[in-house]
């Protein structure tokens, strides 16, 4: 009911807009909803990328001119039609994107201020490439000459119509990313980056996909402001007011949501328009620039996130009743020190899941890791030990994707996957945990596992995704919290976060690094209860850890690490007792 | 080819202009690097500081560099009060630019306000006595920068790397938790070296006003050349920014001198993209 008086809403609000210039909207109205569309228009196309995964660009200015001179070559210098002058545009910005981003996006430490700075030099560039060639060559460009087809009742609705109808397409996409699995992606990556690959999210491909798409709608917008003000000059275009505006309106509506720009767009047009419009210019822009300052300070996460705060502290609160947390009841049975009867004997004839091979990793002259073989068999639990620095982070960190090897080769599978990006491995069915939880902040508990479960190998549909979290949460006990934020659980919950995002992706391997460390002696023991299951489902787990009676309860296997390399492998009872790995653990003379 | 004098004087401007990027990044640099701060109202208060100066010069004839004397306490004291303000909230580098920004939106119209749009040129004795130095003619002004620029670099490196204080402020940009933990009262810290970053601006506002004509709207074209200059060496450094600013500066005038002036921003910004590009990746 709701929903529909919401969707009625905006209908009625479309059919006004597009009929007004025809039930009598002045003029300078229609040119004062102009400016309102250019910037939510750009406002909200510079989200597409930089609100939702946190890559702030500051050249989108550039994208803007691309269009600006895009049209003022097309159409006023080679007699273009102007529609398809300004899609030529917007296709010419998205092609700069994409040239910009596969540089930028490829090296891996390009990050936040890194990528803000080189979008804004991108603007510099440009515009100093503008002046000094015949696409401009110093005095503007004019296009005048360039006809502009009519359309609604006077030649002024033209700009109306062309404006509304890519602020509305504008929106309509960035809707649509925000609510499909694109935008969870993006979010997650504004997030964390790293944790956002290994759980399944094609990094690289998704900040490709978000920048051509916020470039097209800047180009088109600016292909068409060029008509608007008929005289394109390098000053006016390429300077630094496009990209801080879009930045302003973007941050004072909320970035993290689609929503958000728009609001801050019309806002701040409003509040310059009531201003610029008497005679107290000046003292308007002093009072918008601390206006700005302070809103900033006040709400950090705009107008939209600070409502989206106070909706979600509401709903916790009605729910605190049922969300109690439940006394933790440990399990009466001891951990058991038997294991099932999976000898070595029989690894022979068992399918092999993962296989390594001479894997070697060196970080600028010292081995991290050397010569490395193991091999994991469907169903086992292979515990994976080493004194601290002895390479076992950094054999989980090259086994997943996360570093490229040095040497050696990763069958997973039965397919050859070294050297392959986080995410593809991923989706191969290897999954791993973080030590500290590496969840992702801004998204619910139950996002966070939904995003694990649409990006794991699956292809699930988004149904079947929520479907597979819901089954996953349930297995972990985080069904009651599916939304809260990962902050507002305690550590025990977000371990168990970490394993519910592994294991909705349905992995047939599961990498387990520390999840035992900084829980109670109870939690510890459900944590082993629940490694079984796990395993009795049929994945095979390598368990990185330093709690030795779990490890002795659940391995099937050991394998030890010492300095990069095995120094042990075989039955935990065996393995334990061997010279080199009590000195490798206590140091030499010991024994 | 341009003559041998040329190149020598193109060098020479280079250098100079170079030295004043370099100052205005030496305080951009420390706030980035130390207070975690991107702050856009250091283009202000530089601009501020060059109004000033170019009025007490105008109207009351107060020589440039004795305004230092004035100017120096009076924006450090204003640095503290913005830091003791931003401080009382948590406020990510990115906020701070936008919070910084908004600020230097108001200064921009505060100067247009009061000094009105036109381009304004403080006459003044340093620039009319020139020397010469070999076939280079050198004004004071730009001797004045450089070695302005020089010293406050110098002096911030002591500071830093020698002082008890510059050790804590550099213990507290690298965890100010840690750092507290020890005994070192950060906040405090925060807030003298906020004071110490509007003072260099002031310093930087003299020699914008001794060697350039001034309008509010130049306040904006300064900043991408600046964070060039800054991101070429290591945030938080007292001399990258320096040669950072030299090696622009450099570029950009050898650009003007050999193919054409309106050529020198694209080489200087491809500077800057390549470094950022090429930066080795340590995994």
């Amino acid at each position: 009911m709701n929903k529909m008086l919401r969707n009625m809403a905006v209908l009625l609000l479309l059919v006004l807009l597009f009929a007004a210039p025809y039930i009598g909207l002045p003029v300078h109205l229609q040119s004062l909803m102009y400016v309102i569309f250019f910037w939510v228009t750009l406002a909200t196309s510079w989200n597409i990328l930089s609100g939702y995964s946190g890559y702030f660009s500051f050249g989108h200015g550039a994208f803007f001119g691309v269009g600006m001179y895009g049209m003022a070559t097309l159409a006023a210098k080679a007699d273009w039609h102007v529609v398809p002058a300004a899609l030529g545009s917007g296709v010419l910005a998205a092609l700069l994107a994409l040239a910009i981003g596969w540089l930028v996006f490829n090296a891996r430490k390009i990050r936040g201020e890194s990528f803000a700075l080189i979008t804004l030099a991108v603007g510099f560039v440009l515009a100093t490439v503008v002046v000094n060639t015949p696409i401009d060559g110093g005095p503007g460009v004019y296009l005048m000459s360039v006809a502009i087809p009519q359309w609604g009742p006077k030649p002024a609705s033209t700009f109306y119509y062309a404006s509304l109808v890519l602020a509305c397409i504008c929106i309509g996409v960035a809707w649509w990313i925000f609510k499909a699995k694109a935008g969870l992606g993006l979010l997650a990556i504004h997030d964390d980056e790293d944790s956002a690959e290994v759980n399944g999210v094609p990094t690289f491909r998704l900040k490709m996909a978000a920048f051509a798409i916020s470039s097209f709608f800047a180009g088109v917008m600016g292909a068409v402001h060029a008509l608007y003000v008929s005289y394109v000059t390098v000053g006016e275009t390429f300077n630094i007011t496009v990209p801080l505006t879009v930045v302003l309106m973007s941050i004072l509506g909320g970035s993290r949501h689609w929503l958000g720009p728009m609001l801050g767009a019309v806002l701040i047009t409003l509040l310059l328009n009531a201003f610029t419009a008497g005679d107290s210019a000046l003292v308007g822009k002093i009072i918008i620039g601390l206006v700005l300052a302070g809103a900033v300070l006040v709400m950090p996460r705009g107008i939209v996130g600070t409502w989206q705060l106070r909706m979600h502290k509401r709903l916790i609160q009605k729910n605190a009743q049922d969300l109690q947390d439940e006394p933790f009841h440990a399990s009466e049975e001891l951990m058991s020190l038997e294991r099932p009867s999976l000898t070595p004997s029989s690894n022979s004839t068992r399918e092999k899941v993962l296989e390594v091979r001479g894997l070697s990793k060196n970080f600028s002259g010292i081995r991290a890791l050397h010569q490395v073989d193991l091999d994991l068999y469907k169903g086992e639990i292979l515990g994976l030990l080493g004194p601290n620095g002895s390479g076992k982070s950094t054999f989980i960190n090259v086994v997943t994707g996360h570093y490229l090897p040095t040497e050696g080769t990763v069958v997973l599978a039965g397919q050859s996957c070294e050297g392959w990006p986080a995410h593809r491995i991923r989706r191969q069915g290897l999954s791993r945990t973080y030590q500290i939880p590496r969840p992702f902040h801004g998204l619910t508990v139950l996002q966070n596992v939904t995003l694990a479960a649409q990006y794991g190998g699956a292809n699930l549909t988004d149904e079947e995704a929520l479907e597979e979290a819901l089954k996953w949460m349930r297995f972990t006990g985080l069904d009651k919290k599916g939304d809260f934020y990962p902050e507002e659980i305690n550590l025990h919950q977000r371990k168990f976060l970490e394993l519910a995002r592994a294991l909705a992706a349905r992995p047939q391997v599961l990498l387990l690094d520390e999840v035992l460390s900084g829980l109670t002696p109870a939690e510890i023991n459900a944590a082993v209860q629940t490694i079984r299951r796990i395993r009795d489902q049929g994945t095979s787990i390598v368990f990185v850890e330093h709690v030795m009676s779990a490890v002795l309860a659940l391995s099937d296997r050991l394998v030890v690490l010492n300095q990069g390399e095995v120094i042990a492998e075989g039955l935990p009872e065996d393995v334990m007792a061997r010279q080199e790995v009590v000195s490798a653990y206590l140091g030499d003379g010991v024994v | 080819m341009p003559s041998a004098g040329l190149l020598f004087q193109a060098l020479a401007s280079g250098v100079f202009l170079g030295s004043l990027y370099g100052l205005i990044g030496l305080g951009i640099g420390l706030g980035w690097g130390l207070l975690r701060q991107i702050n856009l109202a250091h283009f202000a208060w530089v601009f501020l500081s060059a109004y000033i100066t170019y009025e007490l010069k105008t109207r009351l004839g107060v020589d440039p560099l004795l305004s230092l004397l004035l100017l120096v306490p009076v924006f450090a004291a204003l640095g503290m009060a913005v830091q003791s303000l931003l401080m009382r909230f948590a406020i990510t580098p990115f906020n701070s630019l936008l919070v910084t920004f908004g600020m230097t939106v108001s200064v921009e119209a505060l100067l247009q306000w009061i000094w009105s749009a036109d381009y304004r040129r403080m006459a003044s004795l340093y620039e009319e006595h020139k020397f010469r130095l070999g076939s280079v003619v050198v004004t004071y002004s730009e001797t004045i920068t450089f070695c302005l620029s020089l010293l406050l670099a110098g002096l911030v490196w002591w500071l830093l790397k020698k002082t008890d204080v510059g050790k804590s402020v550099r213990a507290c940009a690298e965890d100010p938790e840690i750092a507290t933990a020890f005994g070192i009262n950060a906040k405090r810290l925060s807030i003298w070296l906020a004071g110490l970053c509007a003072g260099l601006a002031a310093c930087a506002g003299v020699c914008v006003a001794l060697m350039f004509t001034l309008a509010p709207s130049q306040i904006f074209t300064w900043v991408g050349v600046i964070f060039a200059a800054v991101m070429i060496g290591r945030l938080g450094s007292a001399l990258t920014p320096l040669i950072g600013g030299l090696v622009i500066g450099i570029i950009e005038s050898m650009t003007m001198a050999l193919i054409a002036p309106t050529w020198a921003p694209l080489v200087a910004f491809m500077v800057l993209i390549l470094i950022l590009l090429l930066r080795r990746s340590d995994e």
